[in-house]
């Protein structure tokens, strides 16, 4: 653990909510309009932070504290990965493993606070929000499983420091795949298009604006950062994927932010040019996702 | 080796497309692309030794599976006016799951076979026993007589796959006697449908079912 | 000379799918085959020339399963030509159902059948492991039309039932050949192309792993074109919903073929070594063929389909014959011989009675005996041949079959064998002559009350064959018969 390993936390934390915003930007140029500014993520959380919050009587101390023990979560998997050539802060052996079950846990406890309003609304949402989540951890596994596997190593920062050019001609329809699943995966555990839309507030259609509809104030600045947070480390991983791990460690940086902003474009475009797919159909999105990841690891295992 | 790796990852994905689709004319295409992509791989696995024979069986089979086969199913299709799969036996999320279960024991079934030294990428068995299987599934679990017709299609790929890795030497003539064998079975098989569909007015081979003991 | 014998009936074939008077197609049919038959006579004195570089040749089992099936075409097109004349004038009203339909038009009819004569030929004189399998396609595609040549639901039913059941059957089949072709292959030499002569040459060399799993598909691909159970569930519906004479021949010759396909095998794995494993794999599909038969023949109500699920257990007892060693083999061949004789004309009889009675139901059927006193006296010694009683052929066989099982000491095999035969006798006896006794209620439609001459002399001349054979087989057939043996024998 030197200096140079606090490197991706701190980008991380200061940087995802610039993300939001690049993706709304994108979003509203592809519509002909100006769009919100690039920073208007940060002034939301400065505006969100200084106001006050109304509790519904039906709550108890989960509501409260879901939102902080999400965050707190998620800030647990940011120090686990890496960015550029720079390893992570925490690494150690299966922390991939570990890197999914605190994304998990971050669901977990904003369901719970979902479910405390004791409203069938959050707990439809809930059901929803679990049921596609279910579909796309195997996937999430499965994926980094595979590169484990092709990077002979246990670590997120072992893997992602290791994958490079050669990587790609030897295994390229591996890493192929692996990439489209993580890219849907990312999609599915972010509430973008095609799997949910992030912009809409209708009952039927909603699947994670539901559960975080209750939230007002310093709350919901701490779940829109979490979702800033979550949006950067699963980029984060598919950009190690793609950006070579060989070469100068601060060119490499230069291109790997450059990288996460690519995602973020890659993002607005797949949510204006796509629509939304229909709720029966999704399971079907998230289950081909976790197909290509565990064709990958089958492929990859014959080598 | 790295084209013959993307030819063989591409049928597994179009394998897996074909088990999780509804749509029958999109997953026409998907056979036409499927048997496309298998018509170069002669081309593709023996770049080495490339021979007149193997231009002429890639060429024909790319004509035929990639242009016939394709219109001649699109008509069936407008002529019974099916667009959709009905409730097949085993849904289609399954199918998928089963897809992937199935790759997994193609994959653990050719470890266990001792491979000749002439393959042209360690993925082919596998990949060839996969589409054998995967074949076999839509003709099982499907019900409209179309869905059968590009399951039995599938199978052959598969059959074809395994042919031409491994077993290079078969002469001209028995590979052209197969794709002959093949078109004409497509043939007489989109013949019958259409005579289902005349006598019935549905192309649902569940319903055949009269004639039992 | 080869060549010409598979070409003759190719041409014809296609010729025949242009011809304008039905005469004159009637006339191609019936003078393709007997041209067919004399030249397949002359094979028996002179051996001919092999052609195609060894490709197509005339061995032993060839020669016998070639001249099965030209005779039996023979026959069965005579019975045709006038089936066809009857048919043209007819009104068609299904008799189970009666509603009506229409017939497929005679052109393609003569063209298929022809054609099909052309498949089965070339499976009955390859060597080459590829080209038999091109045959055998051949011969599904070639006789799924004939079976939908009464065109209504229920033979459209069996038709798809039958494309797509052998059509994957053949598929597994083709897999097997290129397993076989990676058998013979090895990374230090030549691999030797899949010509029975080469293979059996250098059985030794072949590796094993892969030839043992060639084996497995075979049997399953063209197990399923034989008719062998598990895998026979569209040879009922085929045969009972195909026009009589189509259901003789695919009967008769088609399921011989696909046997043939499997002999090649089995030759094959006999100089490899291999016999202890096959063995056990014909005698369990032979068993399961002939409990699924004896289930399905008791209390059955159509008699042609009575008639499907006897062909079933027939190959059932060729397969457990090939299962016992030399003798067993010696009498599996001899009933490939009586089998087919038997069974078209017993078919060919069923044609006489349909058309006679217009229905398929045994319980309708009463009074053949004086109703049509030929065709009642010749189903009555059809039922008796095929259940294999003396003095007809079929009792020769069997009898062979069952001595090899004793010899050998399996005596489960030999208990069941025999249950399952009286079983099959039991349901096979209630309904023959429940259809040949009694009175006579419902008549013919047909406009004369006597069958007419292509009626009857086509099964009666199978009927003294079988006959003849059961009380002395030739010289010459014996010989060729010990041939085949030699080659597909083990262990006994």
């Amino acid at each position: 653990m030197n200096a140079a390993s606090f490197i991706p936390l701190l980008l991380a934390l200061v940087l995802s909510p610039l993300l939001l915003g690049v993706i709304n930007r994108t979003k509203a140029l592809f519509a002909g309009r100006r769009g919100p500014p690039l920073l208007q993520t940060y002034f939301d959380l400065w505006k969100l932070l200084q106001k006050g919050a109304v509790y519904s009587r039906t709550t108890t101390w989960l509501f409260r504290a879901g939102p902080m023990l999400g965050l707190a979560a998620v800030l647990v998997a940011a120090t686990l990965v890496p960015l550029g050539n720079f390893p992570a802060l925490i690494a150690f052996p299966a922390d991939f493993f570990f890197f999914a079950c605190l994304l998990g846990l971050m669901r977990f406890f904003t369901v719970l606070a979902a479910l405390d309003t004791g409203s069938s609304f959050e707990g439809m949402g809930a059901s929803r929000e679990v049921f596609f989540s279910a579909l796309a951890e195997p996937a999430l596994l499965v994926a980094l499983a595979t590169l484990a596997r092709q990077a002979q190593n246990l670590s997120l920062s072992g893997i992602f420091g290791q994958v490079s050019g050669s990587h790609w001609l030897q295994a390229g329809p591996v890493l192929a795949l692996v990439l489209i699943a993580l890219m849907i995966v990312l999609l599915a555990e972010n509430a973008r298009i095609p799997v949910d839309d992030p912009n809409t507030h209708l009952e039927l259609t909603m699947i994670h604006e539901v559960m975080v509809l209750d939230h007002g104030g310093p709350d919901f600045a701490f779940i829109l950062y979490g979702a800033a947070l979550k949006l950067w480390v699963l980029a984060a991983l598919v950009v190690g994927m793609i950006v070579p791990a060989t070469g100068a460690p601060w060119l490499n940086l230069v291109l790997s932010m450059g990288g996460m902003f690519a995602v973020a474009i890659v993002v607005g475009v797949v949510e204006s040019v796509m629509a939304r797919l229909r709720l029966l159909l999704l399971p079907q999105l998230l289950v081909g996702a976790g197909a290509l990841a565990a064709m990958a690891f089958l492929l990859g295992l014959n080598k | 080796m790295i084209a013959t790796n993307l030819i063989l990852v591409l049928v597994v994905l179009t394998n897996l497309k074909l088990l999780g689709s509804s749509r029958i004319g999109s997953s026409i295409r998907v056979v036409a692309a499927q048997g496309v992509v298998l018509g170069l791989l002669p081309v593709v696995a023996h770049v080495h030794d490339l021979s007149l024979r193997f231009a002429v069986l890639a060429v024909g089979t790319v004509a035929i599976k990639g242009i016939v086969f394709p219109w001649f199913l699109f008509r069936a299709v407008r002529e019974a006016d099916v667009a959709r799969e009905v409730e097949p036996y085993v849904g289609y999320v399954t199918s998928l799951l089963s897809g992937v279960v199935i790759l997994a024991i193609s994959f653990w079934m050719c470890m266990r076979l001792p491979m000749p030294e002439t393959l042209a990428s360690s993925w082919l068995a596998p990949v060839a026993i996969f589409s054998i299987f995967a074949g076999l599934f839509l003709i099982v679990s499907r019900k409209r007589a179309l869905s059968q017709v590009l399951g039995f299609l599938v199978l052959e790929n598969g059959v074809y796959t395994f042919g031409v890795g491994l077993a290079p030497q078969s002469s001209l003539l028995v590979e052209a006697g197969v794709l002959l064998d093949v078109f004409v079975a497509v043939f007489v098989m989109g013949i019958t449908i259409f005579h289902i569909n005349r006598e019935f007015d549905h192309i649902n081979t569940d319903q055949l079912n009269t004639l039992k003991d | 000379m080869i060549l010409a014998l598979v070409l003759l009936p190719m041409l014809a074939g296609l010729v025949a799918f242009g011809l304008p008077t039905p005469v004159l197609r009637r006339g191609l049919l019936v003078g393709t085959a007997l041209v067919h038959a004399m030249l397949t006579a002359t094979f028996w004195k002179i051996t001919p020339a092999t052609a195609l570089n060894g490709w197509l040749a005339l061995d032993a089992a060839g020669l016998l399963f070639l001249s099965i099936t030209s005779g039996l075409f023979f026959v069965a097109s005579i019975y045709a030509a006038g089936y066809l004349g009857q048919e043209a004038n007819r009104h068609n009203t299904d008799p189970e159902e009666g509603l009506l339909f229409d017939n497929a038009p005679e052109a393609v009819f003569i063209g298929c059948m022809l054609l099909f004569l052309a498949a089965m030929t070339l499976v009955t004189v390859s060597q080459h492991f590829g080209l038999i399998w091109v045959a055998i396609e051949g011969t599904t595609l070639a006789s799924a039309p004939l079976i939908y040549y009464h065109r209504h639901h229920r033979s459209l039913e069996a038709t798809w039932k039958y494309l797509l059941i052998c059509s994957v059957g053949i598929a597994l089949a083709l897999l097997a050949n290129f397993f076989l072709g990676v058998a013979a292959a090895h990374p230090d030499r030549e691999s030797y192309p899949i010509v029975l002569s080469q293979l059996v040459a250098h059985a030794q060399d072949l590796q094993t792993p892969w030839l043992k799993v060639a084996c497995l598909l075979f049997f399953v691909g063209y197990g399923t074109k034989m008719g062998l159970a598990p895998m026979h569930t569209w040879l009922p519906d085929a045969h009972s919903e195909a026009p009589s004479v189509v259901s003789a021949l695919l009967s008769g010759a088609v399921l011989n073929c696909a046997f043939l396909g499997l002999l090649r095998m089995q030759q094959v794995c006999v100089a490899a070594n291999l016999e202890l494993f096959t063995r056990d794999v014909w005698i369990a599909l032979g068993l399961v063929s002939l409990v699924v038969s004896a289930v399905f023949i008791i209390g059955q109500t159509d008699y042609k389909r009575l008639l499907a699920y006897s062909s079933v257990e027939n190959m059932g007892i060729m397969a457990i014959g090939i299962g016992l060693g030399t003798v067993g083999a010696f009498g599996a061949m001899l009933h490939a011989v009586n089998h087919s004789l038997v069974k078209a004309m017993l078919f060919l009889l069923a044609g006489n009675i349909v058309a006679r009675y217009q229905t398929k139901n045994i319980l309708q059927v009463r009074g053949l005996l004086r109703a049509a006193p030929v065709t009642g006296v010749l189903w009555v010694a059809g039922f008796l041949a095929i259940t294999g009683t003396p003095p007809f052929g079929p009792f020769m066989s069997k009898f062979t079959i069952l001595k090899a099982a004793l010899d050998g000491g399996h005596i489960w095999i030999t208990t069941i064998f025999l249950a399952m035969l009286g079983v099959i006798f039991i349901g096979m006896t209630t309904a023959f002559l429940g259809m040949a006794q009694g009175e006579a209620e419902k008549l013919a439609v047909s406009a004369s009350n006597r069958d007419r001459w292509w009626q009857i002399i086509p099964p009666a001349a199978l009927g003294v064959l079988v006959l003849w054979l059961g009380l002395n087989v030739p010289a010459k057939l014996g010989d060729v018969l010990h041939q085949i043996a030699s080659t597909l024998g083990g262990p006994s």
